[in-house]
């Protein structure tokens, strides 16, 4: 037994050394850790358990069957972060520059089937050249392998990507069919085609970070939810990240224990909205005065700001906030903000995260590009999001909540459970001055008379009453209590029970 | 007694004063104009008058507006507060007019003071001892030159109708004469609608030493001692005090005896300052007579123990003085600070916005607040930046100083920046406290600017030990979050931690102790106690046993603290972490200096380069006005201007790019 101890612990070593002190030195002047490295500082210490460190290819062309590192370019098992299980997989940039082999996908997948079997997120750390090409055909297969458990896997538990170096070509549609994308700047990228094909193609000439950076995919292509500026800071952050998430479908958000209080006011709240119904004000102010401890982890805030979504907690328990925000756009829905809040929404009801709506929206952006660009189907899927939703939706309404926008945010129709309005609120078609230029279209020469009538609209309509009397709003609350308010709903709808018509799944407009 | 009284002002004079108008049962009346309508003196008044939009010349300016006001809700008498129509003798001759009670000094006063070159005749005629200097118009640059030959530089070039140090300019040499003659009409023709200036002899090592006078209207005058106001900023007052700790009894007695004698020959009534200017032999000349109440009237009232407020609407009223000079006394020591929405580590410049947090340390022994807002209010670009006066009272100079640096610890503002760091930093100088003050002090002590304080290494250990102790126990917090692995285990809660700022790594040891952590940094061991949980936004425990008082704020994984000027921004990490992130290389930060962005939200008035013109260090590129203050931005090296994004009268917000070189 001794020898087999002493080979153990031979393989073992070699494993941990990957691709060489050299390579791993290479790494570190790239400003990037080890896919060892950055395991240790996501999880939490000693909690990490390896498998498949043995795993070698099969492969025996072009050399390879003599050129074996056990692990083969994937460091994959379980551990903890505060506790709380999670399975990882972290690809070694310095074994075969991270190339995904038949085996190494085997081993991403083996975590992600006992990660579903057992409800805990898989978080993915990518750092790879791309597919084995010495393999070609197996390594393609490897891919596909992935991304089938993805699609399984998407709904079941949280699948958190973190592009942590290059990830080309089929390499990014595993990451793009998981819940989160997280980039490190500066070193990771993500594209479908690299500078050199784009100039060969259409002869643009554009750097790596240009085509496909982390600054790129977070504030243009929204195909990246959020940038770190290193990899620490990256690990350190997706940590604070998974405190919030569920550990799967079947779980309940956690819980983490705070001093702040559920019925702690707000009084400031009362003067939030200005004077001056066209000016804009910070939504933000209001999530971190609500939530607990003013701890709010936004995701995509450099993407589509006229709408704000992310999470947080109350009383200590994760909520999803989804929020118009005044202050670009004026906070009306537009292409990219009904995508950005759709997907987080749908997020959020698979894995049972309340939804808590703040709306101030003056209706959807006009214009050809919008509407050449799809508005239609793509503000639908916000509006079918919501309406499937079945946890728990509290909705409080700011101020403006205009036409079909109104019904999209949450609204009672849309099975909103609980749906508040401040005093401020204004529920109606359209704004006062553009609803009596139609309804009095005639009078439209006559300054005094459309003034009058505007005035008329506005005492009618520009208040939450006309709403309330119909049962869309369940009450009109003062908004420095909009925190205690928003807990005692959350608290009643605790238990909520609700389930859609079976089916085999729905048609949301793609 | 008057029944009702208006109050021509807003923010936190008009409460001060609406403050005392209810503790003698008098009924209050507020005005405001659009962008006040939600303020805080409209919500503390019995009754409030709109008078007007946001911009002062249409609102608070408005003496019509006011008299209306006063007419529609039955106001006997107005108190002007400080600035606007307070020294303005055509509103006086109004209120008359219309039979309405002025709550201050009578109209000759106010213009035989109200012009610094009749007012210099008056002093010297009064006997009082004014700064040589030429008791006429200058007529131009040239003329200007001609005089400070005569009187021998460094000289003083002050706008006859100035106030708040708007119009003032020193000048060393004939070249910064001619510049500063020009700039100093511009900026008085500006603020005031007259471009008139003077020039005086400069004074050098100079102490602003003034005096309190107070009369009635049946012959008595008395003074009520000395402010110092030594510590200004371009000519703004930040800190004042009484009494001084430069005046003995007898300078005193000589300076409230000539303030007097002033306050004599013009017939004045009410409450007055007479300034004056003093030197290192505390020999004290004349400046101006401020015809109204200033800001700085706390510390007077605490040493004093009067309500200069209440003595102003007796004596109004025609009640005499209750006291004379006999009875008056000053004990202990005051001083203010005051607080504005400034940034002190970007040259000061104003800032405006919404008080996301406001929550001033009230109820704190010895300690006043003097403020016009609550949390939510805007601080707006159309009226004075000064968000409130904080006034500390001891026994002595030192206590008095010890509860305003604890106190400005306590004072929590967030939203728009503020001057909070700047003044604790100033408070705890040695050279403050040894009260080696003069007008200079600012300039000569930061001649830089400010950067922030540098604590010393106790005190720097203490705010470190504070993070570690928060980050402490959010870790043992976190061990306790739902849903975690059976068999966890021993928790991974850590001892050794780093604190990270920037590039900078410290160590630090924590031990629990019965109600806190004992941490160890730098050698030295600090025993934290208090509660130290996520919510707290300011830490009000004790180190070692002696209380401190740190505001904390998180942003996700990051810290920030800041004590006595000091701001920690900082990771609290266990030291793997900290290692790790040794390795990450620094990342290279935007070029900025190819670019001239505004440095606040404000006006372009004038720009003077164009597209293609070579410049020179120093020299003006453009002027921005904000808060009524006219601000030149200067190039910072030579180059060649390549392009002009902003054409005069454009709004620009901050860092808005103006101007890009080569």
């Amino acid at each position: 037994m001794q020898d087999i101890v002493e080979r153990l612990e031979d393989m073992r070593n070699r494993a941990r050394l990957g691709g060489g002190a050299k390579r791993i030195e290479a790494q570190h002047q790239k400003g990037k850790l080890s896919a060892r490295e950055r395991i240790d500082l996501l999880l939490d210490p000693g909690s990490f358990e390896e498998w498949d460190m043995f795993v070698e290819h099969r492969s025996s062309d072009f050399g390879m069957a003599d050129n074996k590192v056990p692990g083969d370019g994937v460091v994959t098992g379980w551990g903890s972060v505060n506790g709380r299980l999670v399975f990882v997989f972290s690809q070694d940039f310095t074994v075969f520059g991270g190339s995904l082999s038949e085996a190494h996908a085997e081993k991403i997948c083996k975590v992600m089937d006992q990660a579903m079997k057992v409800g805990a997120p898989v978080i993915g750390m990518n750092d790879s050249g791309g597919a084995r090409i010495q393999e070609g055909v197996a390594s393609l297969g490897g891919y596909a392998e992935v991304f089938q458990r993805n699609v399984m896997a998407s709904g079941v538990v949280p699948q958190i990507s973190m592009i942590m170096g290059p990830c080309a070509g089929g390499a990014v549609y595993s990451p793009a069919m998981t819940d989160f994308i997280f980039m490190v700047k500066d070193s990771s990228y993500m594209f479908v085609t690299g500078p050199d094909v784009v100039k060969t193609v259409t002869h643009e000439t554009v750097t790596h970070e240009q085509l496909g950076g982390a600054v790129t995919h977070t504030s243009k292509s929204g195909v990246a939810d959020l940038a770190f500026e290193n990899d620490v800071e990256a690990l350190l952050q997706l940590r604070r990240f998974i405190d919030f998430m569920p550990s799967s479908n079947r779980d309940v958000p956690p819980v983490r224990p705070t001093a702040d209080e559920a019925d702690r006011p707000e009084p400031s709240l009362d003067n939030l909205i200005p004077a001056n119904p066209n000016k804009p004000y910070d939504m933000k102010e209001l999530i971190e005065k609500v939530v607990d401890e003013g701890d709010f982890f936004e995701i995509q805030p450099d993407y589509a700001g006229n709408i704000i979504v992310g999470f947080a907690r109350m009383q200590g328990s994760t909520v999803g906030i989804v929020a118009n925000q005044p202050m670009v756009l004026a906070g009306c829905l537009d292409i990219e903000s009904a995508k950005k809040a759709a997907r987080f929404v749908r997020y959020c009801d698979c894995f049972n995260i309340p939804i808590v709506t703040f709306v101030d929206v003056p209706g959807f952006l006009p214009g050809t590009k919008q509407e050449y660009g799809g508005i239609i189907k793509h503000g639908a899927k916000l509006l079918f999001a919501y309406a499937e939703a079945t946890v728990p939706k509290v909705t409080v309404i700011t101020r403006k909540a205009y036409g079909g926008a109104y019904d999209v945010m949450s609204s009672k129709h849309l099975r909103g459970d609980v749906n508040y309005a401040w005093p401020t609120a204004e529920i109606a078609v359209m704004g006062p001055k553009g609803a009596v230029e139609i309804i009095f279209r005639a009078d439209i020469g006559d300054a005094d008379k459309i003034e009058a009538r505007t005035e008329e609209y506005r005492q009618k309509f520009a208040n939450p009453f006309v709403a309330a009397s119909r049962g869309y709003l369940d009450d009109i609350i003062k908004p420095r209590n909009t925190r205690r308010r928003i807990c005692r709903a959350l608290a009643m709808l605790r238990d909520k029970q609700l389930e859609n018509p079976w089916k085999k799944h729905d048609n949301i407009p793609l | 007694m008057f029944d009702k009284i208006l109050i021509a002002n807003r923010g936190e004079i008009a409460c001060r004063i609406i403050k005392t108008a209810r503790r003698m049962g008098i009924k209050t009346v507020a005005v405001y104009s659009d962008a006040d309508a939600g303020g805080k003196h409209v919500r503390m008044a019995d009754e409030a008058v709109r008078i007007g939009p946001a911009a002062s010349a249409e609102s608070y300016l408005k003496i019509d507006a006011i008299i209306e006001a006063c007419k529609q809700t039955g106001a006997q008498a107005v108190h002007p507060g400080f600035g606007f129509l307070s020294e303005r003798a055509a509103f006086c001759e109004a209120l008359e007019a219309a039979g309405i009670v002025f709550i201050g000094p009578g109209k000759s006063a106010i213009e035989a003071m109200g012009d610094k070159i009749t007012s210099k005749k008056i002093a010297h005629e009064a006997g009082v001892s004014t700064v040589p200097g030429f008791l006429g118009v200058i007529e131009s640059p040239e003329h200007a030159a001609k005089i400070a030959g005569e009187i021998g530089y460094p000289v003083m070039i002050k706008a006859s109708a100035g106030g708040g140090g708007k119009g003032m300019r020193i000048a060393n040499s004939e070249a910064d004469l001619k510049d500063g003659v020009r700039g100093a009409m511009n900026e008085a023709r500006s603020s005031f609608g007259d471009d008139r200036v003077f020039i005086e002899k400069f004074i050098e090592q100079p102490r602003h030493i003034e005096i309190q006078v107070m009369a009635d209207g049946h012959g008595n005058v008395v003074h009520l001692g000395e402010r110092e106001c030594s510590i200004q900023r371009r000519h703004q007052k930040v800190i004042e005090e009484a009494p001084s700790p430069f005046i003995d009894a007898e300078t005193r007695a000589a300076m409230g005896a000539q303030a007097v004698a002033l306050a004599k020959q013009v017939g004045y009534r009410s409450a007055g300052t007479v300034e004056f200017i003093a030197d290192a032999n505390k020999k004290f000349y004349f400046l101006e007579m401020n015809t109204r109440l200033q800001v700085e009237h706390p510390v007077t009232e605490m040493v004093t123990g009067l309500d200069l407020v209440e003595l102003m609407i007796r004596v109004a009223d025609g009640e005499k003085l209750p006291f004379t000079q006999d009875e008056v006394t000053m004990t202990g020591w005051a001083i203010e600070a005051r607080v504005y929405a400034e940034d002190p580590y970007r040259g000061f410049l104003p800032s405006i916005g919404r008080l996301i947090r406001y929550e001033p340390p009230v109820d704190v022994e010895g300690i006043r607040v003097d403020d016009g807002v609550d949390e939510g209010s805007e601080i707006s670009m159309f009226y004075d930046p000064m968000i409130a006066k904080l006034v500390a009272y001891g026994d002595t100079r030192n206590e008095a100083a010890d509860r305003l640096y604890d106190a400005i610890g306590r004072y929590r503002i967030r939203g728009v920046s503020h001057n909070l760091p700047f003044l604790a930093a100033t408070i705890a100088m040695k050279r403050f406290r040894d009260g080696r003050l003069t007008t200079g002090f600012i300039a000569e002590e930061f001649p830089d600017g400010f950067t922030g304080a540098t604590l010393d290494p106790y005190e720097e250990g203490a705010l470190c030990a504070v993070a570690v102790a928060f980050e402490r126990a959010n870790a043992e917090r976190l061990a306790r979050i739902s849903g975690q692995l059976a068999n966890r285990g021993k928790t991974d809660i850590a001892t050794i931690w780093t604190i990270r700022e920037g590039r900078t790594n410290r160590r630090a040891e924590v031990l629990t102790a019965e109600d806190g952590y004992d941490v160890t940094v730098g050698g030295q061991r600090y025993a934290i106690r208090g509660s130290l949980d996520a919510t707290i936004a300011v830490f009000d425990g004790r180190v070692n046993g002696e209380p401190f008082a740190v505001q904390i704020e998180r942003d996700g994984i990051y810290y920030r603290l800041s004590y006595g000027g000091r701001e920690l921004e900082a990771l609290v990490v266990p030291p793997r972490i900290a290692e790790a992130l040794d390795k990450m290389p620094p990342k290279e930060v935007a070029d900025t200096s190819k670019q001239l962005v505004s440095p606040m939200p404000g006006l372009l008035v004038s720009i003077a380069v164009s597209e293609g013109d070579p410049i020179k260090s120093g020299q003006e590129i453009c002027v921005i006005e904000a808060m009524k203050m006219e601000n030149v931005l200067r190039a910072e090296r030579d180059g060649m201007v390549s392009k002009v994004h902003a054409s005069a009268g454009d709004s620009l917000a901050v860092d808005q790019i103006i101007v890009e070189f080569e």
